[in-house]
């Protein structure tokens, strides 16, 4: 009897190549760490910031990929929620004079808020119809942010004199102090939703992916796990809003575009939906445009021209999740021993250290 | 203005030589000084009329030319949109840049072809018009053989990327050949005429905007309806692999759509430079979300809900802008489009269901 769970249809074919086993992911995340941690030694000013900016850009496009890459809902407004966020940030800051930091769930909370008042009536849509509505949402945030509704937003030239954050009475200030916060944030991030992923709302996430009428009929809440993503990107979104708005100290519309949500999207899809991916999607989005740099005024002629090629080589992304893979083996002797219960559900836990049969989420598969 | 983290993506204008478009009669303006775009005569009132009502009345008939003008713009553009859609189901971002090529184009023709002043104007615009409606097509065919034939099978996603990644080619491939500046339309092109009809003044090139919008619009409707051609169009539209069966070549047919829709835009993008007078290389964006509202407003995949949609969104947002407010102007055609999206999702026209609702 051969009996395989693993999804040979979309995964497999990217998960061939590169596979990270779990003895070597271990060491490989702390030396990517001690890597991120060593740089700042080695750059100078000008490329801290960009790595700061990329910092950023990782973390939006972590929280983007919760909606988009796990779940697969369309969502090209992710730039709203970071709006929200930032834009809370700074209200509260230079009004009440409330440390930005404090204001990490504040912010983090009103984007959720936001997300969920404006995702509820339209999460049932389908995939090319949401795309649109998250496009005319981040458009109306912007246009909003603009015209200063109650003298709240500053109208175009947006806010200033955010206080700097501080931490145990250290204020961050230099940029390479931006760089390990928002560095350390990165990776709290990167942990959270690996965890996330790990866990049994990570795998409902999967299964409405790959099929929401199937997982449906699997008995699960589409609609309410749709909208629990598009909450708890949007939440993270908003914290970000909060880092940025705390390394800017001056936010206004123009840093909440439509194509700041369109670069955001591009990272994740480049990406390929994995945790690894989307972070080397973002790094490629928001650091090829420095490399680029050379070619001055050509730069993003080239990077759109990048997209369209690296889309046409590996249309699934650099790194598509691998797929996920379940005990087989234990479950086979489960059945011969007849505790087919207890090892069943053994059997489907997908937690990356359950032995070594268990070879859940091997980021695997450079081209 | 904070530079924002997306700061590396925002672009300096390029200096280039320009004498020969001024020359022509053509208006520079840096894009740091928009307020020196010049007006373009509006449909106006000949006389004050004396009674409220009256008074009350022309402008409204005033807001309506306008709103019909902008209306057949998007709605060409928005065809482009609906057609690709329909046989796609692909949102097509780099439309909106075409539509832009063609108004640049345009204006570099009208300049290089040496046609002012020798012909009568109205025979220079419709060559020039005529001539960018090929190029324009010619493009979006190349567009379509790179930059989506690969991606075909590969998944919806992957092709939405790329062709946001065309889409910021173009831009920028315009920005570069011309210029991050405003350009105005010369009056060669623009003919300041205004007849008078009904106690308003309405420039003539408005009249002639929508009659031409309107031509396009029953040309294409009387191709797809009562052309073989036509009639493989909306057969690869229901269903591709049971088109192919019955001996259509769908490649084929998808090249005559990435023919058609850039084709039609790029007139748009003439039109409005003749309208509105400045175009600039960022305005393929607001106005193809636009036309893309429309295009969902009168039912996407439905070729008289596109135009049905344009001539509405138009005249939504004209109106709403005369009668409510200016400042939200934009925010309002968006609105538009979400309420329509909870409410009738297949849009007016569209009696086609969606898959997954």
């Amino acid at each position: 009897m051969r009996l395989s769970l693993t999804n040979k249809g979309t995964g497999a074919k990217a998960g061939a190549g590169l596979h990270l086993s779990p003895a070597l992911r271990i060491p490989a995340v702390l030396l990517v760490v001690a890597l991120i941690a060593a740089l700042p030694r080695v750059m100078n000013l000008y490329w801290i910031d960009v790595f700061v900016s990329i910092g950023l850009g990782v973390m939006l496009s972590l929280s983007l990929n919760v909606i988009l890459g796990q779940t697969g809902i369309f969502n090209m407004g992710h730039a709203a929620f970071y709006a929200v966020g930032a834009y809370v940030t700074a209200i509260l800051n230079t009004r009440f004079g409330i440390p930005v930091l404090w204001l990490l769930p504040v912010a983090g909370a009103c984007a959720a808020l936001f997300a969920l008042v404006v995702a509820r009536p339209i999460i049932h849509l389908r995939g090319d119809y949401l795309l649109v509505v998250t496009i005319g949402i981040v458009e109306i945030v912007r246009i909003a942010l603009t015209n200063d509704p109650g003298g709240l937003t500053g109208g175009a030239n947006g806010i200033f004199g955010i206080a700097r954050p501080e931490i145990f009475g250290m204020k961050i200030r230099k940029g390479i102090d931006f760089y390990y916060l928002i560095w350390g944030g990165v990776g709290v991030t990167a942990l959270l939703f690996w965890q996330l992923h790990n866990s049994r709302f990570g795998r409902a996430l999967s299964c409405i992916k790959e099929d929401d009428i199937a997982a449906e009929g699997c008995g699960i809440d589409v609609a309410h796990y749709k909208l629990m993503a598009f909450v708890l990107g949007a939440f993270w979104a908003g914290m970000t809003g909060t880092l940025f708005a705390a390394k800017m100290t001056i936010i206004s519309p123009s840093s909440f575009t439509f194509w700041d949500s369109v670069l955001l999207f591009a990272a994740v899809i480049l990406g390929g939906g994995s945790l690894t991916g989307v972070i080397l999607g973002a790094f490629l989005v928001f650091g090829l445009p420095e490399i680029f740099r050379d070619f001055a005024q050509a730069r993003m002629l080239v990077f759109g021209l990048a997209l369209m090629i690296m889309m046409i080589i590996r249309p699934q992304g650099i790194l598509p999740p691998a797929p996920r893979r379940y005990d087989v083996r234990a479950f086979l002797a489960s059945l011969r021993s007849g505790r087919q219960k207890d090892a069943a559900s053994n059997a489907m836990r997908t937690a990356p250290d359950a032995g070594p049969n268990v070879k859940s989420e091997g980021e695997g598969g450079a081209s | 203005m904070s530079p924002g983290i997306f700061a590396p993506f925002r672009h300096a204008a390029v200096p280039l030589r320009r004498r020969r478009l001024r020359e022509a009669g053509f208006v520079i303006i840096p894009a740091e000084r928009p307020e020196e775009i010049p007006a373009i005569p509006q449909t106006c009132a000949k006389t004050a009329r004396k009674n409220l009502p009256d008074a009350i009345m022309d402008q409204f008939l005033q807001q309506l030319v306008n709103g019909l003008a902008i209306g057949g713009i998007y709605a060409l553009v928005a065809l482009g949109y609906t057609m690709v859609y329909g046989v796609l189901k692909l949102i097509n971002f780099a439309h909106g840049d075409l539509f832009t090529i063609g108004a640049y184009l345009g204006m570099t023709l009208f300049v290089s072809m040496g046609l002012a002043g020798k012909v009568p104007a109205w025979a220079a615009v419709a060559l020039v018009a005529v001539m960018v409606m090929g190029l324009v097509a010619l493009l979006g065919w190349l567009l379509e053989r790179a930059a989506y034939r690969p991606l075909r099978s590969a998944g919806r996603l992957s092709a939405v990327v790329s062709a946001l990644g065309a889409s910021i080619f173009f831009q920028n491939a315009v920005m570069l050949i011309w210029g991050a500046k405003y350009y105005v339309y010369p009056e060669a092109m623009r003919p300041d005429a205004i007849l008078h009809l009904f106690g308003m003044g309405i420039p003539v090139i408005r009249i002639v905007i929508i009659a031409a919008s309107v031509l396009l619009m029953l040309a294409l409707y009387w191709f797809i309806n009562r052309t073989r051609m036509g009639t493989a169009i909306r057969a690869a539209a229901i269903d591709q692999g049971a088109a192919r069966l019955m001996g259509i070549n769908v490649d084929r047919i998808i090249a005559l759509v990435f023919l058609i829709g850039p084709g039609l835009g790029g007139v748009a993008g003439v039109m409005v430079g003749l309208t509105y007078g400045q175009i600039s290389f960022d305005m393929g964006f607001s106005y193809g979300l636009k036309a893309f509202t429309a295009a969902i407003l009168g039912g996407i995949g439905n070729i008289p809900g596109a135009m049905l949609g344009g001539m509405l969104l138009g005249l939504i947002e004209t109106l709403g802008a005369a009668y409510l407010t200016m400042a939200w102007k934009d925010a309002l055609s968006f609105l538009v489009l979400i309420l329509i999206l909870i409410i009738r999702p297949t849009g007016i026209l569209g009696e086609r269901v969606a898959e997954k609702l």
